[in-house]
């Protein structure tokens, strides 16, 4: 009973007419930011499940009219895009796999005490945060090494990221006690055991960070396989969408019969629509699964710095 | 006993390190410990190795920038020729403006695309509602999921003059189509605006969880002292998440140089060349459109040489004017 008199009298108390129009400014702003970020991806949505003619004559608005699918039918009878998908998917799982290995294993060495030369590699890393050799060296590295035209260009280069490596070593040493480390020494435990059976099963929700990271990273990049790739049964994703949506470079009419200029112009515009649709799905429809994961990351991220 | 062995063997650390220990002794420490530790360097052999061939070797690859690159001879065998490319490519006028459209559009990102994540961090901090703070911090991070291609590629279908989203709006609201994509002038607010966009959600979180270590206390004893929310923002809030909006900044400054290639080379039409060509796609088109290898290399390296200046300077102003830096 008490306790809520208290709590009507505090509130009483508090909330000031300044506070209630403050409170609803910032609701209001809120509202805005949400909206201005939402609308856009619904219209996109909304637009390619519309008809050619509803998407020209300004009829979509926030949902979809005359509903239709003829646009994804073309999407997915696209062999470039198809291609794409598929590479894109390889690129990132092996890259994201390799990237967690390399991580997982720095990491761990770099929080051994018992690690001489711990220190030099860890300077090593963190130059590389500051300086890089930059695009002309990069390339002629690569070309050098024969991995232009190969999958190994796509996979190789960007798997030791000092920050996913400093990320992870941050995780371990301030969530892993050193005790548990020195009890399994004490049990006949070598380093390869304490890697396997104690860092390892411990770093579980680093781990998904980093690999979740990196596999966005790799999805959505379109440099590299720009740079270093011209054979087309190996462009990625992001590399086939540029030529489409930006270049301009699909051919509507292999689609559909489409005689004049303006059903043309209409189809193209709604392909992209769909195409935009279709290759940011996995990762909009993953995120609310991960989303805390990636909140995780910069958590640990902002801890260090 | 321990801290005393421990206390020990710092000393003598510290003395192996100056150089003052027998070198016998000193040989052989290094050596067992080198020994103690192979399993590490087993473990460490595959990203070493690739931290060396990947990151360093294009490190080493960087003296191009004093060369004249012959095919033929290799990086390390073509002839040096001092600061030749340096001079080329400071007194090339293109190149000034290059460094100028650079400038001006980092410059805008960083007036218009800082603040605007700590003001929804902020709000979303004062939000009382947790559900609704959930959501909107939901649906702000989802841009950054989207790549440049489609984010750039949404922006050339928003704006088209005939069927683009926008330009149906403003006529809606009785104006004239506006062709964004085709007039110079609008360019660098779309990329600004579209940058915070895609980004405000996703750097917001970094302040948001500043904003949550914020001790409750220091609220409580505002409230008691009579101020109002706001009050309390100015107050506290704000002063609680300076050295979070300190480093980032500095860390800002430190790309103010280097504007992402992407980005600005998929928007890039024959119409906004000329405000739109940054160091990033002019090293691209003269390094490997040109193959003029050496001249954008050091192009390169003047730019990464200047980006590490400005984050050096920033750190010493912030040094000097308040109580920290990156270092």
């Amino acid at each position: 009973m008490t306790t809520r008199i208290e709590r009507r009298k505090r509130r009483r108390i508090r909330q000031s007419w300044g506070d209630n129009l403050f409170d609803g400014l910032t609701t209001l702003i809120l509202l805005i930011a949400a909206a201005l970020v939402a609308y856009p991806l619904i219209y996109v949505l909304s637009a390619s499940f519309s008809s050619p003619s509803a998407v020209m004559g300004g009829r979509v608005w926030l949902y979809p009219v005359d509903l239709s699918i003829t646009a994804y039918d073309a999407v997915f009878q696209n062999k470039q895009i198809v291609t794409g998908y598929v590479n894109s998917f390889i690129y990132t799982v092996l890259g994201t796999a390799l990237t967690m290995i390399v991580t997982m294993l720095s990491g761990f060495c770099l929080t051994r005490k018992d690690f001489y030369g711990r220190s030099v590699f860890s300077a090593l890393l963190v130059v590389t945060m500051f300086f890089s050799g930059g695009l002309i060296p990069s390339y002629l590295l690569i070309r050098s090494l024969k991995m232009l035209n190969t999958i190994w260009s796509m996979i190789l280069p960007g798997a030791v990221s000092a920050w996913f490596i400093m990320l992870t070593r941050t995780y371990i040493k301030s969530s892993i006690p050193e005790e548990l480390f020195e009890s399994a020494n004490l049990d006949g435990c070598t380093v390869y055991g304490m890697l396997a059976h104690v860092a390892l099963p411990l770093s579980g929700s680093i781990m998904a960070v980093v690999g979740l990271y990196s596999a966005v990273g790799i999805w959505n990049s379109y440099f590299d396989a720009f740079i270093y790739l011209s054979d087309k049964k190996l462009y990625p994703l992001q590399v086939v969408l540029r030529n489409i949506l930006i270049l301009n470079q699909m051919d509507v009419g292999a689609v559909q019969d489409l005689r004049d200029l303006a059903t043309r112009q209409g189809m193209s515009n709604l392909l992209k629509y769909a195409v935009i649709v279709v290759s940011s799905a996995p990762l909009l429809i993953l995120y609310p699964f991960v989303q805390r994961y990636f909140v995780k990351g910069v958590m640990i991220g902002s801890l260090k710095g | 006993m321990v801290g005393q062995a421990g206390a020990n063997r710092n000393g003598m650390d510290g003395l192996n390190r100056a150089s003052g220990a027998p070198r016998g002794i000193n040989r052989r420490t290094v050596w067992q410990r080198m020994r103690a530790s192979a399993p590490y360097y087993l473990l460490m052999l595959l990203p070493l190795a690739l931290l060396l061939v990947f990151k360093y070797y294009p490190m080493y690859g960087l003296q191009l920038a004093f060369k004249d690159y012959k095919t033929r001879l290799g990086i390390v065998n073509s002839p040096w020729v001092g600061l030749k490319h340096f001079n080329q490519f400071l007194t090339a006028s293109s190149a000034w403006n290059v460094i100028r459209n650079t400038l001006l559009i980092s410059i805008y990102s960083l007036l218009l695309g800082f603040p605007a994540p700590i003001l929804l961090a902020v709000c979303l901090n004062e939000s009382p509602s947790r559900r609704f703070r959930k959501s909107v911090q939901m649906i702000t991070y989802m841009p950054y999921f989207i790549s440049t291609v489609v984010l750039v590629s949404m922006i050339i279908q928003f704006t088209d003059i005939s069927s683009g989203l926008v330009n149906q709006m403003v006529r809606g609201m009785g104006g004239s189509a506006i062709n964004f994509m085709g007039e110079r002038r609008y360019f660098r607010l779309i990329y600004v605006l579209t940058g915070i966009w895609q980004g405000a959600g996703y750097s917001a979180v970094i302040y948001l969880a500043a904003l949550s270590g914020v001790n409750p206390e220091l609220y409580d004893a505002a409230t008691v002292d009579g101020a109002s929310k706001f009050r309390r923002i100015l107050n506290v809030d704000l002063p609680s998440i300076t050295p979070t909006i300190r480093i980032l900044f500095i860390l800002n400054t430190g790309s103010i140089l280097s504007v992402a290639f992407e980005k600005i080379y998929l928007m890039q039409n024959n119409i906004n060349l000329s405000i739109s060509e940054v160091i990033s796609t002019y090293i691209y088109k003269m390094g490997l459109q040109n193959s003029n290898y050496s001249y954008s290399t050091a192009a390169g390296l003047f730019n990464s040489v200047i980006s590490f200046a400005m984050v050096f300077i920033t750190n010493t102003i912030c040094r000097r004017f308040s109580d920290g830096g990156l270092w």
